[in-house]
C-alpha cells in the first residue's frame, strides 16, 4: 500500500497507570480486586445539557439505552470513588512522575495547572466525568523514521472497570477507578504502521524507565487514531500487543478503503433519501422456526422485527476487513442494545432460518431483487432502538465512512464500540483551585532524569552478567525487584525470569496480579533451600486463588515437610514395578513425572532424581 | 493590546506558542485559556508574550424554556430559592452561578412535565441556604399558602440542603391547617454532572407533591447512596446527617413517612397527616427574633449566656448533653451553669433543654443535675431536634411570651415534632 498516496495519518494515545500509594483525588490505595465486592451501589446517569441545551451525542446514546449501572465496592474504596464525597487534593507523588515523563518526553510544563472535568456517560465514572489535568505541551520521540510530536501529556484518572453487563445493567468495579494515569499523545505525524509500533515502543520504555508505572496486563492501554484521506477518523481502543500494531493499522486502513467502495456504490445505486425507516413485527413468522436464537428469545417474551433497506442487496455481505463484513458491522451496533446480532438477507437462509420463512420475511417488508433486510429478535422497545441505530448507519454509508471508537480484536480487525465523542464537553473541577508546580522541583527532577532504556540494559548485563534477551526481558518487565532480589538473594536469573513468566501466566489466565512482595518472599525461600525451585508454580497459583502466602509457603517447606520423600518414592516404585521392569532405566524419566506430579513442586527435582535412579537401580539389580 | 475575556489569542512562552480562549481568571496576575482539546492552562501575565488577539466569541445563552399547562395531570407550584440544585456550572469558566429563570430547573428534569403541570413558578429570591433568615421562612410560607389556597395540589420548594431541615421545621408550624404536601428539595451533587441527584429528588418530589395523601412539609430527597429511592421525611424530625453523601437527610427518632421510587410508586411506611384538598391554610409567621442555639461542651465557660442575657435575649435552645445536662458541679465554681441559667429564668427567659445526641429523648430526673435545672424551670424537649426546638421556640415567641403558655406550647406536639414512643429497629440510628 501506498500509504502517502492514501493519506495515512497515525497517532497514538497511551494510557499508563501509576504505581503510586495512592490515588489521584484520594487517599485509597491503588490495588485491584478480585475478591467478593463489599456492596454494591445503583445509579443512572442522565446527559446534561450543555451552556445551550445541547446533549452530547454519545452521552444521549447511553442514556436512551436506559441503563442502570451497579458499582461494586470494596475496603480499599472510600466514599470519592462513589461520587459521594468531593475529590482530595492531587496526590503530589503523581504530580511528580507526570513532570518527570513529560522531561523525558522534552515536553513543556504548563505553568498553572488546572484540572478539569471531562464528560463521560457510559458509566466508568461515578461522577460521570473524568478528572484530568494538562501537565505538558509540544514534545518529540525521536524514531528511525524521524522524530514524532507529543502533543499532549496529561494526568488522569483511570475509570472503573467493566465487569459484566446486559440489556439493562452494566456492572463496574470501583478498584481501578481513581488510580492515576498519564496520558502521552502523539501528533497525527506517524505515516506508516511499523513507525506507530516504534513509537508506541520507545513510549513505553520512557514510562518503564520512570519505575514508578505499574506493570502487568492492562496497566497500559495504547489507543491508535487512524484515517485516510477519504475515510474517517477512527479511535482503535484497547491495542495491547506492540508486535499486532502494523496489522491493526492496515486492517483499518483496509476497512476504511471498502467502506469508500461501498459508499460509490451506494451513490451509484440510489440516494440515502430512497432510505424510510418502517420497524415491522416478524415474530408471527418465527413461531414454529427451528432457529434457535429466536425461539429462545419468543420463548422469553421477545418477538421478532425487521425493516427494510432499499437497494441493499449485497452490500451487507460485503467483506470489508477479513471476515467481517458490513452486517458485522451492523450487528456491533445492534450489539450494544445487549442483542446477540442480527441477520440480513444477503446471509440467510442459514442458522435455522428457513428459505420458506426468509420468503415470508420479503413478502412482508416488501423486498425486491435489489432490497435488503434486517431482523433482530429481543424485546420490541429494544429491537426498535437497535434497529434505528442500523438504519442510521445504513444512511451514513452513502455519505462518509464514520468517525468512531472501535475496539481493537484479537486477529487484527476491530468492532464498533460507539461513535467518537464529540469534543468532550471539558470544564474546570470546581472542587481543586489551579496550581503551579515548584520551578525548583522541576530542577530537581530534571537533575535525577532516570537512565534511558537502553543505558539501563547495559548497566544489568555489566553488573549481574546476564545475556542481553535476559537483561531486556528484566529491566522491561521488573528492574526493580531483580535488584532488590539480587541485592540480598542468591537466585538465577533464569529463575528470576521462569517467575516472571508464571506470574503472566496467571494473569492471564486468572486475572491475577502477582504483587513484588509474594514474589520476594517466595524467592527469599528458593534462595535459602527451603523451597524448591519446582515448587515456584504451584506456590503462585495457589496464592492467586487468594491463599495466605505464608502458609502456602510453610506448606511447601522442606522444614515442615509432612511425608517423608523417600517412602513416597517408594511407594511409587512399587506400584510401577512392572513397569521398571520392562522398560529397565527407561522407566526412570515417565516416573520421574508422576513424582513430581505428586510432590507438586515440595521437592526438589534434583533430590527425586537422585533416589528415584537409586531404587530403580535395586530393583534392576535385585532382578 | 489587553485581551479580554472571550477573545481569541495566541501568546507565546519561551520556544511554545498557545493559542485558546481567555477564560475569566481567579488570580490577577494569571491569564488563563482554553485550548482547542478542551484543557484550561494558565499563565502569569509577565512569563508570556501576547502575540496576537482575535474577535471576541458572541456570549452564548440558554435556549428558551417553554412549558404547556396541561389539564390532564396535578397542577402544583414551584417555589425556587437557590442552593446547588438551582445553580449552573459555566462550562467554560467553571464558575457556579444560579439559574438565570427558575424554568431552567426543566433542563434538569424533562420528566417533571409529564408528571405535573405547573401552576406558577416563583423565585422570591437566590440565596444559598446557610444565608437564610426567619424573613425568609415567612415569604415562603406566605408564597406557599397563597399556590395552595389558589388551587395548587402541592408545592415543591428548591433550596439549599445546608440548613434544609431548618426551613421545613419552620415551614412545619408557620403553615397552620397544612392539609397539603409541601415538599423541600435539594442536591449534593452539582447539576453539570450526568450523576445529579437532584432530578431523582424533583422527580420524586412531584410525585409526592402532585399525587399523594400526604399533607405535610416534607423533605424529598435520596434514601440511600443508589438513586434506588427517595425518603419523605417529616419536616420536623429530619436532619442533614452527612457533609456530602446523597442520603445526607436522616430521619430522626421516628421512621420516613414514605419511600417514592422513579415510576411514581409510594410507599407508605408510617402515619402521617392525609391531604384535605377542601382546606384553607394559613400562614401563621409571627417569629421571635432574639433567641439561639448554644451548645454545652467541657470547659464552657457560663459567661457566654450571660451574653445573651445581657443582649436581651427571650429564648434560648441549650443543646446539653445526653439526657440533657450542663454542668453544675465543677471543681472549679465559675464553670457551673447554675447561676447563669437561674439568672437567665429570673429575667424570664425561656430555656429549652434538648439532646446534643440527637437520637433519643432528655429527661430530667434521671441524675440530680437535671432535677436542679428542671426546678429552675428549663423546658425539657422530649426527642425534638435541636434545629427543630429553636424554631418551635421562636414561633411560640412570636405569639406569646407568657412561661406556661410557651411550655405548654413547646410541649405538645404541634407538627409531629414528638414522638413520645421511639421503637428500637425502626426509629433508631
Amino acid at each position: 500500500m501506498d500509504y502517502k498516496e492514501l493519506g495515512l495519518k497515525v497517532g497514538l494515545e497511551i494510557h499508563q497507570q501509576l504505581n503510586t500509594k495512592r490515588k489521584l483525588f484520594c487517599h485509597c490505595p491503588t490495588v485491584l480486586r478480585t475478591d467478593e465486592p463489599l456492596g454494591i451501589i445503583e445509579r443512572k446517569l442522565r446527559p446534561t445539557p450543555s451552556e445551550i441545551g445541547e446533549v452530547d451525542v454519545a452521552a444521549l446514546k447511553e442514556y436512551m439505552r436506559g441503563k442502570t449501572y451497579i458499582y461494586q465496592y470494596y475496603d480499599t474504596n472510600c466514599l470519592v470513588e462513589l461520587d459521594e464525597e468531593p475529590p482530595h487534593l492531587v496526590s503530589d507523588e503523581a504530580k511528580t512522575i507526570g513532570v518527570e515523563v513529560s522531561l523525558l518526553l522534552n515536553s513543556n510544563i504548563i505553568e498553572e495547572i488546572q484540572v478539569m472535568r471531562k464528560t463521560v456517560l457510559d458509566g466508568s465514572n461515578t461522577s460521570a466525568f473524568q478528572r484530568t489535568m494538562l501537565i505538558s505541551t509540544d514534545g518529540f520521540i525521536e524514531t528511525k523514521e524521524g522524530p514524532v510530536s507529543i502533543l499532549t501529556v496529561c494526568l488522569e484518572e483511570d475509570a472503573a472497570r467493566i465487569i459484566s453487563q446486559d440489556e439493562t445493567t452494566k456492572t463496574f468495579r470501583l478498584d481501578r477507578l481513581g488510580i492515576p494515569l498519564v496520558e502521552i499523545a502523539t501528533g497525527p505525524d506517524i505515516s506508516n504502521p511499523e513507525q506507530a509500533k516504534e513509537a508506541a515502543y520507545i513510549l513505553g520504555q520512557i514510562l518503564r524507565a520512570t519505575g514508578k508505572v505499574k506493570r502487568g496486563l492492562g496497566t497500559i492501554r495504547q489507543d491508535l487514531n487512524v484515517s485516510i484521506r477519504e475515510g474517517g477518523r477512527v479511535e482503535l481502543k484497547g491495542v495491547q500487543k506492540l508486535e499486532m500494531i502494523p496489522l491493526w493499522v492496515e486492517r483499518e486502513i483496509e476497512r476504511q478503503i471498502n467502506l469508500v467502495e461501498i459508499k460509490k456504490e451506494l451513490n451509484n445505486r440510489c440516494s440515502d433519501k430512497d432510505l424510510q425507516f418502517k420497524f415491522i413485527e416478524l415474530t408471527d413468522i418465527f413461531l414454529n422456526t427451528s432457529s434457535k436464537i429466536i425461539s429462545s428469545s419468543i420463548k422469553k417474551n421477545g418477538g421478532v422485527y425487521g425493516i427494510k433497506l432499499n437497494n441493499f442487496r449485497d452490500i451487507l455481505g460485503k467483506e470489508i476487513q477479513k471476515g467481517r463484513r458490513f452486517g458485522t458491522e451492523l450487528a456491533d451496533h445492534v450489539k450494544t442494545y445487549g442483542l446477540s446480532g442480527l441477520f440480513h438477507i444477503d446471509e440467510l437462509p442459514n442458522y435455522g432460518i428457513t428459505a420458506d420463512e426468509v420468503e415470508k420475511i420479503k413478502t412482508k417488508l416488501g423486498i425486491n431483487d435489489l432490497d435488503s433486510f434486517v431482523i433482530v429478535t429481543g424485546k420490541e422497545t429494544i429491537c426498535n432502538k437497535a434497529l434505528e441505530e442500523v438504519f442510521e448507519r445504513c444512511k451514513k454509508a452513502f455519505s462518509e465512512v464514520p468517525n468512531e471508537t472501535r475496539d481493537a480484536l484479537e486477529d487484527g480487525n476491530s468492532k464498533y464500540s460507539r461513535p467518537l465523542p464529540g469534543r468532550a464537553r471539558m470544564y474546570p473541577e470546581t472542587d481543586i483551585l489551579p496550581f503551579t508546580i515548584d520551578a525548583n522541583l522541576i530542577e530537581d527532577i530534571k537533575d535525577n532524569l532516570p537512565e534511558t532504556f537502553d543505558e539501563k540494559i547495559s548497566g544489568f548485563i555489566a553488573k549481574y552478567g546476564l545475556k542481553r534477551e535476559e537483561a531486556e526481558r528484566i529491566v522491561y518487565e521488573n528492574p526493580e525487584l531483580f535488584e532488590k532480589v539480587s541485592s540480598s538473594l542468591d537466585i538465577k536469573s533464569t529463575i528470576f525470569i521462569k517467575a516472571l513468566d508464571l506470574s503472566k501466566n496467571l494473569e492471564k489466565e486468572e486475572g491475577y496480579v502477582t504483587d513484588d512482595e509474594t514474589l520476594y518472599l517466595l524467592f527469599e525461600r528458593v534462595s535459602k533451600g527451603i523451597i524448591a525451585k519446582e515448587g515456584i508454580e504451584e506456590v503462585l497459583k495457589r496464592v492467586s486463588k487468594g491463599e495466605d502466602i505464608e502458609k502456602v509457603l510453610s506448606e511447601f517447606s522442606s522444614e515442615n515437610s509432612t511425608f517423608d520423600v523417600e517412602s513416597a518414592i517408594e511407594k511409587i516404585i512399587i506400584e510401577k514395578r512392572d513397569f521398571i521392569l520392562e522398560k529397565g532405566d527407561r522407566a526412570i524419566s515417565p516416573i520421574m513425572g508422576i513424582c513430581m506430579k505428586e510432590f507438586r513442586g515440595k521437592v526438589d527435582g534434583g533430590l527425586i532424581n537422585k533416589i528415584l535412579k537409586e531404587k530403580v537401580e535395586e530393583i534392576l539389580k535385585s532382578q | 493590546m489587553e485581551p479580554e475575556v472571550g477573545d481569541v489569542i495566541k501568546l507565546r512562552k519561551g520556544q511554545v506558542s498557545y493559542e485558546g480562549i481567555v477564560i475569566p481568571s481567579p488570580k490577577k496576575d494569571s491569564i488563563i485559556i482554553k485550548l482547542s482539546n478542551g484543557y484550561n492552562i494558565g499563565f502569569r501575565k509577565d512569563s508570556v508574550e501576547i502575540v496576537n488577539v482575535e474577535k471576541k466569541q458572541k456570549p452564548k445563552i440558554f435556549s428558551e424554556v417553554k412549558f404547556q399547562k396541561r389539564t390532564d395531570i396535578p397542577e402544583i407550584s414551584l417555589i425556587s430559592t437557590g442552593g446547588t440544585i438551582a445553580s449552573r456550572v459555566d462550562y467554560e469558566t467553571g464558575g457556579v452561578r444560579w439559574l438565570m429563570k427558575p424554568e431552567e430547573i426543566f433542563f434538569m428534569a424533562p420528566e417533571l412535565s409529564d408528571i405535573t403541570t405547573f401552576r406558577n413558578i416563583a423565585s422570591p429570591f437566590q440565596i444559598a441556604s446557610e444565608s437564610m433568615t426567619f424573613e425568609c421562612y415567612k415569604i415562603l410560607a406566605k408564597e406557599a399558602a397563597k399556590e395552595l389556597n389558589s388551587g395548587s395540589k402541592g408545592i415543591i420548594i428548591t433550596h439549599g440542603t445546608d440548613t434544609l431541615h431548618y426551613t421545613s421545621a419552620a415551614l412545619s408550624f408557620m403553615l397552620q391547617n397544612l392539609s397539603k404536601p409541601v415538599c423541600l428539595v435539594g442536591a449534593q451533587r452539582s447539576p453539570d454532572r450526568g450523576s445529579f441527584d437532584g432530578s431523582m429528588n424533583l422527580i420524586c418530589a412531584s410525585y409526592v407533591a402532585g399525587h399523594s395523601d400526604i399533607g405535610e412539609a416534607v423533605i424529598v430527597m435520596h434514601g440511600e447512596m443508589s438513586d434506588s429511592y427517595c425518603n419523605v421525611l417529616r419536616g420536623t424530625k429530619v436532619r442533614k446527617m452527612h457533609s456530602t453523601r446523597r442520603d445526607t437527610f436522616r430521619p430522626i427518632n421516628t421512621s420516613p413517612l414514605a419511600r417514592v421510587f422513579m415510576n411514581g410508586t409510594i410507599e407508605k411506611v408510617s402515619d402521617y397527616r392525609i391531604r384535605n384538598d377542601e382546606n384553607e391554610v394559613y400562614p401563621d409567621i409571627e417569629m421571635e427574633e432574639k433567641t439561639a442555639i448554644i451548645k454545652a461542651y467541657p470547659n464552657f465557660n457560663p459567661e457566654i449566656i450571660d451574653y445573651y442575657i445581657d443582649k436581651g435575649y427571650k429564648g434560648i435552645v441549650i443543646e446539653a448533653s445526653a439526657l440533657g445536662h450542663v454542668p453544675t458541679d465543677t471543681i472549679d465554681e465559675k464553670f457551673s451553669w447554675v447561676d447563669s441559667i437561674k439568672r437567665a429564668r429570673e429575667e424570664d427567659i425561656v430555656i429549652v433543654f434538648a439532646t446534643q445526641c440527637l437520637f433519643g429523648r432528655v429527661d430530667p430526673f434521671v441524675y440530680s443535675n437535671g432535677r436542679i435545672m428542671e426546678e429552675m424551670g428549663v423546658i425539657y424537649a422530649e426527642d425534638m431536634l435541636p434545629e427543630t426546638a429553636y424554631l418551635k421556640l421562636s414561633w411560640i415567641l412570636g405569639h406569646t411570651n407568657e412561661y406556661f403558655e410557651v411550655k405548654r406550647n413547646m410541649l405538645s406536639n404541634m407538627a409531629g415534632e414528638i414522638n413520645y414512643r421511639i421503637q428500637g429497629d425502626k426509629n433508631g440510628l
